[in-house]
């Protein structure tokens, strides 16, 4: 377990150490080692059916620290290992030898990593903070590397709402701390209930408001756009598909643990606000002019439907919704912005008009490109379809239709924007277009993504399963 | 895993791995191209054989592969499934053939293939499922696997009846889709059994079986063009000949037709889906669409516009003949599946001809086309009197069927509908027929691409498969009786469909 943590702090530090711009192998090497610790851990997990601890130096809490892994930490893990692998593949081909954007990418990656590990694998509530914060930092820092005047300014809007975010949810603990003795949530879980003094409840909705900032649901996403519209192709893959699902696991461990007895009555607002991002982010991807932009707004949307599940926990197929729609999304948008950077590449354009001709240029990356989108309008048989089958089950068995509408007029919103950008591209091109050549592996690593973003959905049986353990 | 189990799997793989490989290859390799493409349909051709004889002697072909808990991807090669399935094999050979021909020298041959390829194994996966959820995974993929073949040519109008066929079969899909997780939810599964499963459910739940009827009928109404979701099929009629033959006979609008044969028998039940009156409606919904199609034909100057109203009025056919409480109805919408798809194909192959090589598209510019192109033009000549129902031909059996299914269960309007487009069929194709072999060429020829030459008049693979589609027309209508004609398979498929409804076997779940 600590493997996992340890591993990209080690191999950061040595690519800081290294200098600008190297440290590429030394990624990709601990990336693999670390996909092989993730599947292990999953497979123990999964054989074991409970959670595993590992109380770090033999200190165990209350007074060190412990590091936890039920099926859902085990999820998330492979979900990180799973895509940042193919993302340092690609970033390695993708940032030059000098490339002045490219130059932190190594360590600050690597510390994103790290957080992002340990985030999934921490039992308490202020160790969660920590890692939240070094997740945040390393990707403001990941968005400010391109040095460009927008690139800062969009880093700028996100270290704003990072630190808001994280702030909040520091206020929270610290409440909470104040309130019980203790930031453990395997301690707090049975301690809290609902006749809990109103400074928990504060506590609780000021954890939760920090958090729904940080995975930009609406309206809180203004931020997002123009983050991960404006990085560069690996940076923002990272961001869409890892980052966001960081802070919605968290609000997911809060909501199903200590603050479960306290959010009966606001179970409604999560799926309000993610039935409106669904709806708003969708509109403003059909209506974007440049390509990324169209993607960044469509994780708007996409994000919607995580927040969807909340009036349906606790109940059978809920929690499995979400987490399958958070896998399938983080697969198909990795893929998407990759195989946006590669067309950017080749055309020398942004925008989504002046895409023809791409798919007679580009066919390995247009299919990528469809194939992730086929996850993202839920179509058979990709993860994404399971996602929404499950959350239509799910809904149908609380007789919620409203949410039904919701899911399946996203689907039809998400086809818009999706099938605009594929229909320019098999449009014949302009008899002035200069496409240059792109490495190779850029369009393959777009197209893993993608294909595994739909094979999931044949393998759905075995994320519901590992999921199921230790819960 | 037994032979019983991977047969249905190595239909499936014979036409995903060649169009697999085929996405990968380079433009300039034709050859490999071309033989992976026949390796595979010929492939398929043998494991179909395989299947249907197994089927015939009473063998069950099946697997299952669970998605998630509770939710299984399954596949049986049942009599009813093969009827799909050989058409659509055999059609597939000779789609391919004619590809091959009219594609000669055009650009992005490997994606269109390939695309193809992948056309025809959601096809397999729709004929071959075992349970809806399966259906629909199958039946989306094909509408994402066709639109690329229906804006091949890239240009404006390629996309707008791409666009339009997207808008209509998503939102089909959608209809469906919310359809199947409904019955999923009241049922805890959908797999197909001879009975139907939704009697298991109270007459309580009436009012939801209907709703979940309209959903399910309106998603796969879409492609099967009942009016008025049939908007998109005369304007996807840009996309090149082969497509459109793939479209009208081999995939899609079959697929739709198929998926209300599957739905009306074994999810409802013919009994217990005649105990909720859902069978009148449907009737007449079909009849509706039979009239309005063919009145519609009457007046495209553009012979594929004119071909596509045609087939928006006889997929109904097969409709009607489900509709139709009884099994002399149903053997009649059976083989009318066949027997429509053979016809039609060698319409659009003939349409596509005239294309190719005088630059005909208009039926205004069909004058005296019969002495340029003779072959073609007696194809066309045999396929369209199948298609008004002359005797000897297919289409005379279909209607016969048909007719007296409606007689049978005391439709006698069902008959009047049969005969008023069996007049406007003769309103719309004999002009056409009179115009190729009786009127005079005056003017030069559009745009002609290929010389006439003696025994030349077009090459030979785009000559090849309206012939053998032409004679295919023939024989299923003079050979109707003989025990290897679609009409014989009909009958067994009818056979078997209502004898488990007189058996009252109960309808038992595959989960225990």
């Amino acid at each position: 377990m600590t493997g996992l943590i340890l591993l990209p702090l080690a191999w950061a530090s040595l690519a800081f150490v290294l200098g600008p711009g190297r440290g590429k192998w030394l990624a990709i090497g601990g990336l693999s080692a670390q996909a092989w610790l993730a599947f292990d851990l999953a497979a123990k997990v999964g054989a074991g059916g409970t959670a595993l601890l590992h109380p770090v130096g033999g200190w165990g809490a209350p007074l060190g620290i412990d590091l936890a892994a039920d099926g859902l930490s085990a999820v998330m893990l492979l979900l990180v290992q799973c895509i940042a692998l193919p993302l340092a593949i690609h970033a390695g081909a993708y940032f030059k030898r000098g490339d002045a954007a490219g130059a932190y990418f190594w360590p600050l990656a690597g510390f994103l990593i790290a957080g992002l590990n340990a985030l999934f694998l921490s039992a308490d509530l202020f160790n969660l903070y920590v890692t939240l914060e070094l997740v945040g930092l390393a990707a403001v820092g990941l968005v400010a590397a391109g040095g460009g005047a927008q690139q800062v300014a969009a880093a700028l809007r996100y270290l704003f709402a990072t630190l808001v975010g994280s702030g909040l949810y520091l206020l929270g603990v610290a409440l909470i701390h104040g309130a019980y003795g203790t930031v453990s949530i395997a301690i707090l879980t049975p301690l809290v209930t609902s006749d809990a003094p109103r400074l928990v409840w504060i506590a609780g909705g000021l954890m939760l408001a920090g958090l729904m900032v940080k995975t930009a649901l609406f309206p809180f996403h203004t931020w997002l756009p123009s983050a991960h519209g404006n990085a560069p192709a690996p940076v923002s893959a990272l961001l869409s598909a890892l980052v966001v699902k960081a802070s919605f696991y968290l609000i997911l461990r809060l909501w199903l643990g200590p603050l479960a007895p306290l959010t009966s009555a606001i179970a409604w607002l999560p799926a309000l606000l993610g039935a409106l991002a669904i709806l708003w982010g969708s509109w403003q991807a059909i209506r974007a002019e440049r390509l990324k932009r169209l993607i960044a707004y469509s994780t708007v949307a996409q994000l919607g439907y995580l927040f969807l599940i909340f009036p349906l926990l606790p109940g059978t197929d809920a929690l499995e919704a979400g987490i399958m729609q958070a896998f399938a999304h983080g697969l198909a948008k990795a893929a998407m912005f990759v195989a946006a950077g590669v067309i950017i590449e080749a055309t020398g354009r942004e925008s989504v008009m002046d895409l023809s001709g791409a798919a007679g240029h580009l066919p390995l990356t247009l299919f990528a490109f469809g194939l992730a989108g086929m996850t993202l309008m839920g179509l058979p048989p990709s993860a994404g379809f399971l996602a929404k089958w499950l959350l239509i089950e799910a809904a149908l068995d609380r007789g919620h239709w409203g949410l039904v509408a919701v899911v399946l007029a996203g689907g039809l919103l998400a086809a818009v924007y999706v099938f605009r950008v594929l229909r320019q591209a098999f449009l014949l091109a302009p008899a002035d277009a200069v496409v240059k050549s792109v490495p190779r592996r850029l369009e393959w690593v777009a197209f893993l993504l993608a294909a595994a973003s739909v094979l999931l959905g044949l393998r759905g049986v075995d994320l519901v399963r590992l999921l199921g353990a230790g819960a | 895993m037994t032979a019983n189990e991977w047969l249905p799997l190595a239909v499936l793989a014979s036409s995903l791995l060649p169009g697999l490989i085929i996405f990968v290859l380079p433009e300039g390799w034709i050859g490999l191209r071309t033989t992976l493409n026949l390796v595979g349909a010929i492939a398929k051709l043998v494991l179909v054989g395989v299947l249907l004889a197994g089927v015939a002697a009473g063998t069950e072909y099946g697997v299952r592969l669970a998605v998630l808990p509770g939710l299984d991807l399954a596949f049986k090669a049942d009599a009813l499934g093969l009827l799909f399935i050989t058409l659509s094999a055999v059609l597939w050979l000779f789609t391919t053939l004619y590809a091959i021909g009219y594609l000669e020298g055009a650009p992005h041959r490997s994606r269109f293939f390939g695309f193809f390829s992948l056309c025809v194994t959601a096809t397999m996966g729709i004929a071959m499922a075992a349970n809806l959820f399966t259906f629909f995974v199958f039946y989306e993929l094909l509408t994402l696997s066709t639109f690329p073949l229906v804006v091949h040519r890239g240009t404006d109008k390629a996309m707008k009846g791409g666009t339009i066929y997207l808008a209509y079969t998503l939102a089909g899909g959608t209809a469906l889709l919310t359809g199947i997780v409904w019955l999923h939810h009241l049922l805890g599964h959908t797999e197909f059994a001879h009975t139907g499963i939704a009697a298991a459910l109270g007459p309580e739940q009436a009012i939801q079986l209907k709703t979940i009827f309209l959903l399910l009928i309106a998603g796969v109404g879409v492609k099967a063009a009942l009016v008025p979701l049939h908007g998109w099929l005369p304007q996807a009629m840009v996309a090149p000949a082969p497509v459109s033959a793939l479209l009208h006979a081999v995939a899609v609008v079959k697929a739709g037709a198929f998926g209300i044969v599957r739905i009306v028998y074994e999810i409802y039940g013919v009994e217990f889906a005649q105990a909720l009156d859902l069978l009148t409606p449907l009737a007449i919904l079909a009849a509706i669409t039979i009239v309005w199609g063919s009145f519609r034909a009457l007046f495209q100057d553009d012979l594929k516009k004119r071909l596509a109203y045609s087939t928006v009025s006889q997929v109904s056919y097969i409709a009607l003949g489900v509709a139709l409480f009884g099994p002399i109805g149903t053997i009649g919408g059976l083989v009318h599946l066949v027997h429509q798809g053979i016809m039609k194909i060698t319409l659009f192959f003939c349409a596509g001809n005239y294309a190719e090589t005088l630059g005909i598209h208009k039926v205004s510019e069909m004058d005296g086309a019969g002495r340029r192109m003779p072959l073609t033009t007696i194809a066309f000549t045999i396929a369209a009197l199948g298609m008004i129902g002359v005797p000897a031909t297919a289409g005379a059996v279909s209607k016969a069927w048909l007719s007296a299914g409606a007689a049978a269960a005391g439709m006698g309007w069902a008959v009047w509908v049969l005969w008023t487009s069996s007049l406007l069929n003769a309103a719309y194709f004999l002009p056409i027929l009179w115009r190729v072999w009786f009127r005079p060429r005056l003017l030069a020829w559009p745009d002609e691409h290929i010389p006439a030459r003696p025994w030349h008049e077009t090459a030979w693979l785009l000559l090849l498969p309206p012939l053998i589609t032409a004679t295919f027309t023939l024989a299923f209508g003079l050979f109707a009786d003989s025990p290897a004609s679609p009409l014989a398979w009909a009958k067994l498929i009818a056979e078997r469909e209502y004898r488990a409804q007189r058996s009252d076997a109960p309808a038992s779940p595959p989960h225990e």
